[in-house]
């Protein structure tokens, strides 16, 4: 395994990190959002639409300014958590994480809304006659009818942020070994004489990587879908 | 046991103004669609919230909106079976069965899996998904699912009217044990006489949302003023015991006295069965026909005669077997100068009798 440097290790493995902690914190909260898009009639709506939508529109660069006045050291946001939990953003890879995670949320709560939208609800009253109450009827119908969909806002999301560039350099900056995922080291090689190599390198990873998360989960949402409707 | 209905609720040109108390046994809400029986029955089991009224059984409360009480309908345990089924697809009918068991309180008891699964001929399909079931298969399981809750009370609304008429009648013999076999009220919507004739003990007919007629199936299916569906669903119906089945495969009936011959039924000698006859099966005569080919001769007298603006009468015959209704052109009333009191013969032919009018 000597045909990467420690560096360019490090930034493979930082990028991972980052994407789990990305699609693990979309998760409970994108799915939530779907639903209340999806089922829930209630005031501000719409703004919220539009909220979530917002990262996929605007400039990255803003989203990570947006993000570096909140949550910087500076920040309201950033200060408020650094006391309470003692948890630090800026510069970080925890920042970078947040960043990904930010701009990888909509693809999350689309595709997580796109199949709360496609169960029928009057299964679900079905199942609240039968005693189930609102959370069991979450639990035991809409959320196994639903995993296919949230698979792939997993998959949408995860990819969302190991390829996250923008919003993430804006943010916590592009330091090696603490926020220099691949497409920040690629940045960096690019503009280094000499670092061709290692341009290549990266990409060939960041593709193989990208195609492997999307073969698992053509494979398990495939797998899910002949459990949920199958024969 | 006694089920009250007082609702009212109001939807954007409809309004639904139902009143009804009725005894233990299957009640059938009967009238044509858009009449409010499914409204009825939603907010029986929580799923519509209506602008007033109460509902109870018994001192059994589900809601009263002059109290403010509202039991939601996870707490209500009714079990309610769809028009559509409405299995889970994810989960096996194995699985489907148990879901209601699953948040049965401690205390319930439910049928037996058993008993349900053999009173339905579920066996076999239990590891299938509803996925590959027929659609009178999934009915059945939709049936067991309902039960096997633990209800206290089961409702169904029109549970056969997507099945064809094959399978009705693989499906309509298991309601007709429910109400005989399972001690827990039933409130059944239908817009189908045949089905009010066969499982109603109470029927309650409900016309532009309100209340128009309430009684046993022979009393409101007999009754010539009480016709929901319009005067082609008119028939009455009776009751009668199986005296024989005969080998040139027909059954014999005792009808208050009188005999009465169908095609072969599957029902054992001296069983009990009511027997719709359509209105407009029925022929009249005034004077005894001779050389005739029906086989049902019912002398009686004319009752009541009824008819509006069209060409037909229904009129009402008393006989030893109990009121039949017959669908006569109002010139054939007047030829045979029929009024109250005419001594009449009702003629039916046993072959118009349809298997799916005959029930237990």
């Amino acid at each position: 395994m000597d045909w990467l440097t420690p560096e360019e290790w490090q930034a493979v493995a930082l990028s991972l990190r980052v994407a789990f902690w990305a699609t693990l914190f979309c998760l409970p909260i994108g799915v939530f959002t779907a639903y209340a898009l999806a089922r829930w009639a209630f005031p501000g709506r719409q703004l919220l639409n539009i909220l979530v939508h917002l990262p996929l529109i605007m400039p990255p660069v803003v989203t990570g300014y947006l993000l570096l006045i909140a949550f910087g050291p500076q920040g309201g946001l950033g200060a408020l958590l650094k006391e309470t939990f003692g948890l630090t953003f800026a510069f970080r890879w925890t920042g970078a994480a947040l960043a990904s995670g930010v701009m990888a949320f909509p693809f999350m709560v689309r595709a997580a809304r796109l199949s709360i939208e496609a169960v029928d609800p009057k299964l679900e009253q079905a199942a609240a006659t039968l005693g189930a109450s609102r959370a069991w009827v979450f639990v035991t119908v809409t959320l196994p009818m639903i995993l296919p969909g949230i698979l792939a806002g997993c998959v949408l999301a995860f990819a969302k942020g190991m390829g996250e560039f923008g919003a993430t350099i804006t943010f916590v900056s592009n330091i090696p070994g603490e926020t220099q995922t691949i497409p920040l080291a690629i940045d960096l090689a690019l503009e280094t004489p000499g670092g061709e190599g290692r341009v290549m390198r990266l990409a060939l990873i960041s593709i193989a990587l990208a195609a492997g998360a999307l073969a698992l989960s053509e494979w398990v949402s495939r797998r899910v879908a002949a459990r949920v409707g199958g024969v | 046991m006694t089920l009250a209905c007082h609702l009212k609720h109001a939807f954007p040109g409809f309004t639904l103004d139902a009143h009804f108390e009725v005894p233990e046994g299957l009640t059938v809400l009967y009238g044509r669609s858009g009449s409010g029986k499914t409204t009825v029955v939603n907010a029986a089991a929580g799923l519509l919230r209506p602008d007033e009224g109460r509902m109870q059984v018994d001192d059994w409360l589900l809601f009263d909106t002059a109290q403010k009480a509202w039991l939601p309908p996870h707490k209500r345990r009714v079990g309610y079976i769809f028009q559509e089924g409405r299995l889970f697809p994810h989960l096996t009918v194995a699985q489907n069965l148990r879901y209601g068991h699953w948040f049965a309180p401690k205390g319930a008891t439910p049928e037996p899996m058993d008993r349900v699964v053999n009173m339905l001929g579920l066996g076999p399909l239990l590891h299938r998904r509803p996925a590959a079931l027929s659609g009178g298969e999934k009915q059945r399981v939709a049936i067991g699912r309902a039960l096997l809750a633990a209800p206290r009370m089961i409702l169904a609304d029109e549970p056969l009217s997507a099945l064809d008429d094959a399978r009705k009648s693989e499906v309509l013999p298991y309601f007709e044990r429910l109400r005989d076999e399972v001690e827990i009220p039933i409130l059944y919507v239908t817009h189908s006489a045949a089905e009010v004739a066969r499982l109603a003990t109470t029927v309650v007919t409900l016309e532009d949302g309100r209340v128009t007629g309430q009684g046993t199936a022979a009393e409101v299916l007999g009754d010539p003023s009480v016709t929901p569906l319009g005067a082609r669903a008119a028939g009455a119906v009776l009751e009668a015991t199986i005296t024989k089945h005969h080998p040139d495969a027909l059954t014999e009936l005792n009808a208050g006295g009188t005999p009465l011959f169908l095609p072969a039924l599957a029902q054992p000698e001296g069983s009990s069965v009511r027997v719709r006859i359509a209105a407009h099966d029925v022929i009249l005569s005034t004077t005894e026909p001779a050389d005739l080919s029906a086989l049902n001769l019912l002398p009686g007298t004319v009752q009541d005669i009824r008819s509006g603006q069209g060409p037909g009468a229904i009129v009402s015959l008393d006989t030893a077997a109990g009121r039949i209704l017959a669908r006569v052109t109002r010139r054939s009333a007047e030829r045979l100068d029929l009024k109250t009191g005419t001594p009449c013969y009702a003629v039916i032919k046993s072959v118009a009798l349809a298997p799916q009018d005959i029930g237990g």
